[in-house]
């Protein structure tokens, strides 16, 4: 755990619009794209069985869209991410090359795991929602900036105000999103819990 | 005198190490389970870091997901499954890991392994890389879902970095009516509450309904909190629990049996403490209960009808033309009577013993209807060996369905069990997210087991209590 990691204070980007709410990690990365031993790979899983017909044909989604490409801010709706707690879905986002959703909530296991790669998941209400779908929809070129520390998501000259929950927050600007290090540096306390849990060690 | 505590802030103050910088808990996990598909990446990175298991004793690991439910014997025919299993062995061996493998006869899905071996106690918080982790909750303890890199953080230190969750009291009073399951509770609690309804809480179920529960029940209630949004939720521990763990194989032995039984009853919220919320449920107004969409708060009662897009609120409206959509149904139509193509009885949420027990019951003497595929799962090897022993595998196979060996199978086809093409399945398990079953068109009906019994063997979605005649159930 030698190198420090980066805080992440703002998010620069183009944005690009799932629409859809209650979209789960079984969508964005189906099941049989799970069977692999590291997660170097999952960037062209993404979103796979909504992207393909049958016949494995582009449907026309908008990550295939020219008009998008390059996008790193993903759009979508109402709890964005649940379902199982795949870190492949997050994994696989981050790997697509995006650094941040924007969605109307977020299901809690995906919101731990996207912070924990330092991929920002701000919450923005409804209509804020449509209206930054709307521009991007509108001209995809559009520029997009999530301010973490002050919850905001500027696109264009509008400024709309969102909300990151505090502690995700504070991990994100202070370079700490990733707990391992500081999870390891509670050893002695680590052991003494364990010490004072009558189960622990009992069998 | 201090002042009533939740069994949450109990468990959650024993467990506390100590505040990290951004406000969360460092919070010591006690048991720690593993499978194929969360871990290896895990090991990977903990490889990478050059760090080694922490407390290899408190992790154990079983294979579920991906383990062909046909074929028992390496190598599997599946390259990249065979290569995942093998990787799973190979971290259990190397680091010391209790790994309950396939010849050890214990094996099953990860969240039944636990309570059979006694390894699931109350009072104790657990963590797994997969959401059905509050299955656990069943037995009071504060079991959670967690990602990958959360495996690795256990693996390293036996702790994770939480937010304490908030608690939502749900209480079910009354008396449930006959053909009215635990699997219908659960259903009926996520469609009225909404699937985001339980983000950032962890449900306590109590109520008169629940206290009368087998912990089978209260494991099929507990496993779908996170259905709703919930990432974990719990019963208070009582004398069903300490009687379901006597005598299993980690369960404490002697004099420490007496000491733990006593402390896990202490466990139980304190009376008269506060809740962030409290939900009260008549058990008279829960029906069999069935989706007709593609999340598991699209529900409805066997007797409804399908909900139609113009009589919703309309911020509902693109889910349920998104849902109707995919799932080929018609808004307004009654969902009783639909065809379907394959019933799946299995999964962590319904394959226990008790669940093969009431199927066979209804099910004697009925067969499968023509040309419906019908595949019975059984969560874990001991589950499957005790349904052979009483005969029920037999029960079942004369009724047409096939049985097979533990696993997850076709609750998410990461093996060769799938839906092909827009095949709708009758299914209990807990999920009916678009191509969950393995077919991107593939089509998922949640229900009780009895009620997938009753698709079965007419080929449409049915009520049990008709098909099968109305009996006292079993349940509570
Ligand atoms: S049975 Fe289904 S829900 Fe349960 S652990 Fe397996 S895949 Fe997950």
């Amino acid at each position: 755990m030698s190198t420090p990691i980066e805080p992440i204070r703002t998010v620069h980007g183009r944005g690009v619009v799932v629409r859809g709410d209650d979209i789960d990690t079984d969508r964005i990365i189906p099941a049989r794209y799970l069977r692999c031993v590291t997660f170097d790979d999952l960037g062209d899983a993404l979103f796979w069985d909504v992207r393909h017909d049958d016949d494995g044909r582009p449907t026309g989604h908008p990550l295939d869209d020219e008009r998008f490409a390059g996008a790193s801010v993903l759009i979508s709706g109402r709890n964005f991410g649940c379902g199982s707690s795949r870190e492949h879905a997050p994994q696989s986002i981050r790997r697509a090359g995006f650094d941040a959703v924007i969605a109307q909530s977020f299901g809690e296991i995906f919101f731990g795991n996207s912070t924990t790669l330092g991929l920002v998941c701000i919450e923005l209400g409804p209509d804020d929602l449509e209206e930054i779908a709307r521009a991007v929809e509108r001209e995809p070129a559009v520029a997009i900036e999530i301010d973490v520390e002050a919850e905001l998501v500027r696109v264009g000259d509008r400024s709309l105000r969102g909300s990151i929950a505090a502690s995700a927050r504070r991990a994100l600007t202070s370079g700490r999103y990733d707990p391992l290090a500081e999870l390891l540096e509670g050893d002695a306390a680590i052991a003494g819990v364990a010490e004072r849990l009558p189960y622990v060690g009992q069998r | 005198m201090t002042s009533p505590r939740t069994l949450l802030d109990k468990v959650w103050d024993a467990h506390a190490v100590r505040e990290l910088d951004n406000g969360q808990t460092q919070l010591f996990i006690g048991t720690h389970l593993i499978h194929e598909v969360t871990s290896p990446q895990a090991f990977g990175m903990l490889r990478d870091l050059g760090l080694e298991v922490r407390m290899p004793e408190r992790t154990f690991a079983t294979v579920d997901h991906i383990v062909p439910t046909d074929q028992r014997e390496e190598p599997f025919a599946d390259a990249l499954a065979d290569e995942m299993i093998k990787a799973l062995h190979a971290n259990c061996a190397r680091h010391g890991i209790t790994y309950f493998d396939l010849p050890s006869g214990l094996q099953g899905i990860v969240h039944m392994v636990g309570p059979e071996q006694g390894i699931t106690q109350p009072g104790t918080t657990i963590a797994c890389g997969d959401s059905h982790t509050s299955t656990h909750g069943a037995f009071g303890a504060v079991a959670f879902g967690i990602g990958t890199s959360q495996v690795r953080d256990v693996l390293a230190t036996q702790t994770l970095a939480m937010t304490k969750p908030k608690v939502r009291r749900i209480e079910v009073n009354g008396r449930l009516g006959p053909g009215v399951y635990a699997k219908d509770v659960i259903l009926h609690i996520i469609r009225t509450l909404g699937v985001n309804g339980g983000i950032g809480y962890a449900y306590e179920y109590a109520g008169d309904v629940l206290a009368r529960m087998s912990m089978e029940e209260r494991m099929t209630v507990c496993n779908m909190s996170i259905e709703g949004g919930a990432r974990c939720g719990y019963v208070n521990p009582d004398a069903t629990t300490v009687d379901y763990l006597e005598g299993r194989p980690y369960a404490p032995k002697g004099a420490a049996w007496h000491e733990a039984t006593e402390r896990w009853l202490a466990c139980a919220s304190d009376a008269g403490c506060t809740y962030d919320d409290v939900v009260v449920i008549d058990a008279d107004d829960i029906a069999p209960t069935v989706t007709w969409g593609i999340n598991p708060g699209q529900a409805i009662a066997i007797h409804e009808t399908i909900p139609h897009p113009d009589r919703v609120p309309p911020g509902e409206r693109a889910s349920v033309v998104e849902a109707l959509t995919h799932m080929k149904l018609e808004g307004g139509a009654p969902i009783r009577g639909t065809k379907i193509d394959v019933a799946f009885l299995g999964s962590c949420t319904n394959a226990r013993l008790s669940d093969f027990i009431e199927v066979a019951r209804v099910i004697a003497g009925h067969r499968v209807a023509p040309g419906v595929k019908a595949i019975a799962v059984p969560g874990s090897t001991l589950v499957k060996e005790e349904c052979e022993r009483r005969g029920i595998d037999a029960v079942l196979v004369a009724a047409g369905f096939e049985w097979r060996a533990a696993g997850c199978s076709m609750c998410l086809a990461m093996n060769p069990d799938k839906l092909v093409g827009d095949q709708l399945c009758a299914s209990s398990s807990n999920r009916n997210f678009k191509g969950r079953q393995g077919s991107a068109t593939g089509r998922t009906v949640l229900m009780s087991p009895a009620m997938v019994a009753a698709a079965a063997v007419t080929g449409t979605i049915a009520d049990a209590r008709e098909v099968f005649g109305t009996r006292e159930g079993v349940t509570a």
